[in-house]
């Protein structure tokens, strides 16, 4: 009788009714989901955590849960006015006050419920996709919320790995070039390997109505966002976040591990870092380790990838997107720092540095130099700024750009970049300094009897921001080589090629 | 007949409030015209014809708003139903029927539901701008007819998307003229319009970009309108994510009314 195929029919829709309403609530019901993160109605038994949440370049620590939690995920959404770099603000839109958004760590399995508070300060409405999330907008379709509200709804995360997360609401490229992103790592039950250092970086783009460096508060340009040409491409939401004493730092030795994503809106990255190799790839921020030995690795927007190296001699490293105008001119740069004892098998250092006969003995000829253009007054219709202002805002636009290749300390790299601290080269003639960071230079030149034969491309910047950058640097490390005006910039840009 | 009862009325309810310790916002008529959404089902026309109407120059201040709560105290913030005011409604006053330094007097009235917008009206023998009035009444620049493609419109637009808001707010009928002689419609407040919710926005943009990809695809410029329309996509965002009983701290209004 119980064989009756009717009944047996009609037994399996309920079982699998119940089922579906049993999971419905919370959980995914993927196949997959056997083990303790299985089925079963709401999850009320699990135990409640906040999650801790980490500003980059900080990750939150490992977890050392070995059962799923509910995890509740406080996200304030605050629309900030930051600095995108030196005398340049930008109102970042930010998912927890900064630019990538607060990183989020979680175990496979857990209930993760997100709290979307948009801060009744802000101006538009806000929401969550993360990528991390199987089911309708990743989140978003729950999650848009007018400013003074607070939205929250809850996932299980179903697949491990490191997720972006993004604002999905119109215009959407505006939301995330305005820094709306961040990273999610759904942690395997097993864990990762443990490593020395996790670092939190991440890419994005800044599309503002001035030029590069253009001082004062910018707005969004849409022209170029639709066109895909950014006036930044930054690491951690602002030119030099991860600079100076804002380096990534670690020991000889020590293994360093970079969850590094792409906020795009648009651009691909291509993530490497100079002077190192990374020797365990997560490729595309899967689970899987799966390729050795990888120079540059390449990361979509709404992406991200796990690197992982081991240090093995001191120096600084520096992290670029190898699409290189965008390191050099965009502001795509990061450093890590690493100390301890050298090892000269590794890497000597400069043993030696000798004149090559061939060629490298050829200055550039002074071309045109005409005397310089008497003094003039600086600023038009104003007083001009005094000589500290100018260094001063000089050596703004240096860290921008220059220090890439000159070095910070102005002394450049042996062989490469030539010195600027004490050169003969840019005492000598002050006409000819002036036209190297104006139509740039290019070809063998001698500076303090050291050949250098190397690229230098003009450099955009205006004819303040090049007399304020050519008084800086012959101000500093012991130069006193005199200052630029303006209007020597002005008649040097008009005085032809 | 009942037309001219209508326009004696109206003038009489003029007059009236001419009369008051207030100066009441003075309105302009929005000529005839047609405004394009940017969100649309598949069976909408793409232009909607807007026919000519009545805006207030700028948007109502709290001085205005207090007396319609001391005329009307079941609007006080003490009394009104949390079903048609969330908590918070008219949180930048200082009490009751008190301003304070956080609510200058003669800057908007922010924090109000849609319920609240809408009594205010009424009482001010007005109504609220439907959105594809609204929409009309913004979308002409400072000097020409398409603010869309007048710069100095479009960056004042983004000037003002690009900055917090700022405390207390600037004065109501502060900002620069657009053609049609209204005030602060892109660049003060958010504002609430009658029919705020029937935008078909799912709260997933992309979605709903989807959606339209049909009509997009249609309109040759498609890409050159979106990025253009990007004041235009946000006020769309904004609306739909609110609810009749929501106060927002940069939500005010301003009304409207029809032709007698």
């Amino acid at each position: 009788m119980n064989s009756n195929p009717a009944s047996r029919l009609a037994l399996t829709t309920v079982l699998s009714c119940a089922a579906a309403l049993a999971c419905g609530t919370f959980t995914g019901c993927s196949p997959r989901d056997t083990g303790e993160a299985a089925s079963g109605p709401p999850r009320a038994d699990l135990p409640i955590e906040y999650a801790l949440l980490t500003a980059a370049p900080k990750v939150p620590d490992p977890i050392i849960r070995s059962t799923p939690a509910h995890v509740i995920v406080d996200i304030e959404v605050r629309e900030v006015v930051r600095h995108l770099a030196d005398g340049v603000d930008y109102t970042f839109w930010t998912f927890g006050g900064n630019v990538p958004g607060v990183f989020i760590r979680v175990r496979e399995g857990d209930l993760v419920e997100i709290r979307l508070h948009n801060h009744p300060s802000s101006k538009m409405p806000h929401n969550i996709d993360l990528h991390a999330v199987t089911g309708p907008g990743g989140g978003a379709t729950s999650s848009f919320t007018a400013p003074g509200h607070t939205s929250t709804f809850s996932f299980t995360p179903l697949n491990p790995g490191l997720y972006v997360y993004h604002c999905a609401t119109a215009p959407v490229p505006m939301h995330v070039g305005n820094g709306m992103y961040g990273l999610i790592l759904v942690e395997p039950k097993e864990g990762l390997p443990p490593v020395d250092h996790e670092y939190y970086v991440m890419q994005g783009e800044v599309y503002t109505a001035g030029r590069y460096g253009e001082e004062g508060l910018q707005p969004f340009d849409p022209e170029k966002s639709a066109d895909e040409r950014p006036t930044y491409v930054v690491f951690n939401g602002a030119v030099g976040s991860l600079m100076g004493d804002k380096a990534l730092t670690a020991k000889v030795g020590e293994t360093v591990r970079i969850y590094f994503g792409n906020g795009g809106p648009n651009l691909v990255s291509s993530f490497h870092v100079i002077g190192e190799i990374f020797e365990t790839i997560y490729q595309e921020a899967g689970i899987l380790p799966n390729q050795r030995n990888v120079q540059t690795t390449l990361v979509s927007p709404g992406g991200a990838t796990i690197v992982q190296f081991k240090t093995r001699v001191p120096g600084t490293f520096t992290l670029v997107d190898h699409a290189l105008s965008r390191a050099f001119g965009k502001g795509a740069v990061g450093m890590l720092k690493v100390t301890g004892p050298e090892d000269k098998t590794i890497y000597s250092g400069k043993i030696a540095d000798l004149n090559y006969d061939g060629s490298a003995l050829d200055v550039i000829p002074a071309a045109s130099t005409s005397a310089a253009p008497p003094p003039a007054p600086e600023e038009e219709g104003g007083a001009p700024a005094s000589k500290e202002v100018r260094i001063e805002r000089g050596r703004r636009v240096f860290q921008m750009a220059c220090f890439a290749c000159h070095q910070m300390d102005g002394k450049g790299l042996p062989g490469v970049f030539p010195p600027l601290a004490g050169s003969d080269f840019l005492k000598a003639d002050k006409a000819r300094a002036i036209r190297v960071p104006l139509k740039g230079l290019s070809g063998a030149i001698t500076v303090n009897g050291k050949p250098f034969n190397n690229i230098m491309p003009a450099q955009p910047f205006t004819d303040q921001q090049l007399a304020d950058v050519l008084t800086y640097v012959m101000n500093s490390w012991g130069n006193d080589f005199g200052t630029v005006s303006r209007d020597e910039v002005k008649a040097a840009r008009a005085g032809g090629p | 007949m009942r037309h001219v009862v209508h326009a004696v009325l109206a003038l009489a309810a003029g007059v009236a409030l001419a009369r008051g310790a207030l100066a009441q916002a003075g309105s302009v008529l929005i000529p005839a015209g047609t405004y394009e959404p940017v969100y649309r089902s598949g069976q909408e026309p793409g232009a909607v014809s807007v026919a000519a109407f009545f805006l207030d120059v700028r948007p109502v201040t709290n001085a205005e708003f207090l007396e319609f709560v001391r005329a009307n105290p079941s609007w006080r913030r003490s009394r009104v139903s949390p079903i048609f005011a969330e908590g918070g409604y008219l949180g930048d006053w200082a009490g009751d029927v008190q301003l304070g330094a956080r609510a200058p007097a003669d800057s908007p009235v922010v924090r109000v539901s849609w319920f609240a917008a809408r009594a205010y009206a009424r009482w001010a023998g007005k109504r609220l701008p439907t959105a594809a009035e609204w929409e009309r009444a913004a979308s002409v620049g400072f000097t020409t007819p398409d603010g869309a493609s007048e710069p100095a419109y479009r960056d004042a637009v983004l000037a003002w998307f690009s900055a917090p808001t700022p405390a207390p707010l600037p004065a109501a009928g502060s900002g620069r003229a657009n053609l049609f002689g209204v005030r602060d419609l892109s660049d003060l407040v958010w504002e609430w319009v009658e029919d705020f919710n029937t935008a078909l926005v799912s709260g997933d943009s992309r979605g709903d970009t989807g959606l339209d990809r049909g009509l997009f695809c249609g309109a040759g410029a498609a890409s050159a309108r979106e990025f253009r329309d990007y004041p235009a996509f946000m006020r769309a965002g904004f609306r739909s994510s609110l609810r009749a009983s929501y106060v927002v701290p940069n939500l005010g209004f301003r009304c409207a009314r029809s032709l007698p």
